[in-house]
């Protein structure tokens, strides 16, 4: 059974007690959107065989919603974190990098995450 | 060109017996890949040779190649329950998996391959109030449809089921929802079936290949790379189920898919006790009993994107405790296997048929839970997407452009979890 760690209360909580809320990170479109954004936004995926961050609630605890960085193949967690970030944090990067030296982010890592 | 191989009958049979079985053939050909086809198909599970059988059968098209990472109909072909059925609530879902069972019915005449399709009936229960209203109206867009399906009230339900406890207590058997020609077939030997019709009319199954890179020209596709080398294609059709969007990121585009686990497990074999398919969809568990005497038995879907072909054990303990509070004899029975496949989910829980961004590409994915009982249709409409470039009437609705449109075809209310 898949073992996350509730960045907010700190409990190691069994997926049973989580509920998966898909894909994290999606940025959100404006009103002024254009069709193909809005499509993107609410139902294109990334579906990665690999490195995958995505969104957990904590449902049969504090209730709040978090982020997690998961190998889909090997099931492997890489680590949570708190869900007001644009993007995955450092230390999430260079845990997955650990197993997976030649991984690469589809985001600028350079920018830091403070830059939005 | 290899030569068709030959037509099995009670005659065949009796003539190899009097010769040691020495003039059998292999069923399917395994050539080396040719530079060039008019159509590859990537994916040799029953929905990718059922596409590449009735091009050749409908359309005259045979300079085709069918690729398969792993060995053939060894994905979620063969990983499946084996559930037939077509009692769905939308018009287009009614109209392409009636298709489809209507296909199974004389499917071991057409491939001249014993399928072994059962239409031993097939029950969706309903155990809250809400599943009564639901399976009701299910009922009469069926028969607006021409879709043969009933409501029956419990007394006749344990008539069918005599295993079945309709008590509760917790959920309590409050009628279901009946198809009479639902069923069951071999889930292999619809793979093996279709091979080795698609073999006979000159087509390539090349098995062991994995496709590395998808290239395109302007636009339009041109080739596939394997580790057998370079593969031309004017057309190209990714029928791949839990993968398909690895292979539409090599031909660079998205789907609305993501891809989570699904699992199943079998009992020991035990004497003939059920002669009908029950799908318990409030408490996510369907159970038949296959001609061997195992009871194969179906669960819901992990909640997360998953490629392990494994399953999660507290969805094996939820799916089981549900059955066997509904079916209390099967609590002694041994578990013999468990295994799980990587099903393709869209958000309406419908598939894609569909042309794509790229010129010559064509999608055929999205089956989520349910695509054994739709491969024949699958292949059919599928077949007619490639030949003309458009879809036909089966088709038409499954397009990609209904997610961007809203026209969503929704059996993710009407089906449940188990398709």
């Amino acid at each position: 059974m898949l073992i996350l760690t509730c960045p907010y209360c700190g409990v190691a909580a069994e997926e049973a007690e989580l509920h998966a809320g898909g894909e994290a990170h999606l940025k959100r479109v404006g009103p002024g959107g254009a069709d193909q954004e809005f499509e993107d936004y609410l139902f294109a995926r990334k579906n990665r065989k690999g490195v995958h961050f995505e969104r957990w609630r904590h449902a049969y605890g504090c209730g709040k919603w978090f982020l997690a960085a998961r190998g889909t193949v090997t099931l492997q967690v890489f680590g949570t974190y708190v869900a007001q970030t644009p993007h995955p944090p450092a230390d999430i990067v260079a845990a997955i990098r650990q197993t997976r030296p030649d991984w690469q982010s589809d985001w600028s890592e350079t920018a830091g995450a403070e830059a939005e | 060109m290899p030569s068709p191989s030959r037509r099995y009958s009670v005659f065949a049979i009796a003539r190899e017996a009097l010769r040691q079985h020495s003039g059998w053939s292999r069923a399917w050909t395994s050539p080396e890949p040719r530079r060039r086809y008019k159509v590859v198909i990537v994916g040799a599970g029953g929905h990718g040779l059922a596409t590449a059988y009735y091009l050749g059968k409908n359309f005259g098209i045979t300079d085709i190649a069918v690729i398969e990472k792993g060995w053939l109909g060894g994905g979620n072909t063969g990983r499946n329950t084996t559930i037939i059925r077509s009692n769905y609530l939308q018009d287009p879902s009614a109209a392409i998996y009636d298709k489809a069972l209507k296909l199974y019915e004389n499917l071991s005449q057409d491939l001249n391959y014993n399928v072994m399709f059962s239409p031993r009936g097939l029950i969706m229960l309903a155990q809250t109030e809400h599943e009564i209203r639901g399976y009701k109206r299910t009922v009469y867009a069926n028969t607006l449809q021409g879709v043969a399906t009933e409501w029956i009230e419990p007394v006749r339900l344990k008539e069918l089921v005599p295993i079945i406890n309709i008590d509760g207590p917790r959920y309590p058997v409050l009628g279901g929802l009946y198809q009479p020609r639902g069923g069951t077939a071999r889930h292999d030997a619809v793979a093996w079936g279709y091979a080795r019709a698609c073999s006979d009319m000159g087509m390539h199954i090349i098995q062991n290949c994995e496709v590395t890179g998808i290239e395109t020209e302007a636009g339009q596709v041109r080739a596939v790379n394997t580790p057998k080398g370079r593969i031309e294609c004017e057309k190209l059709a990714l029928v791949v189920a839990g993968h398909s969007s690895q292979l539409a990121e090599m031909a660079g585009f998205r789907l609305p898919i993501e891809s989570v686990a699904l699992q199943a497990l079998v009992s020991e074999p035990i004497k003939p006790c059920l002669d009908v398919v029950v799908m318990a969809n409030t408490v996510h568990g369907y159970l038949s009993q296959s001609d061997k005497g195992e009871m194969v038995i179906g669960g819901g879907t992990d909640s997360f994107n998953n490629f392990t072909q494994r399953g999660s054990w507290h969805h094996v303990e939820e799916t089981v405790r549900a059955l066997v509070e509904t079916f209390p004899m099967i609590s002694r029975l041994k578990m013999l296997r468990q295994w799980g496949g990587i099903v393709d989910m869209t958000g309406d829980r419908s598939p894609i048929l569909s042309a794509t961004p790229v010129g010559g590409v064509f999608v055929n994915c999205g089956w989520g839970t349910g695509g054994f009982k739709a491969i024949p249709g699958s292949g059919w409409a599928m077949a007619e997407l490639v030949a003309n470039g458009r879809p036909g009437p089966l088709a038409a609705d499954f397009g990609l452009n209904r997610f961007r449109e809203g026209r969503f075809i929704d059996e993710s209310v009407a089906a449940g979890v188990a398709h």
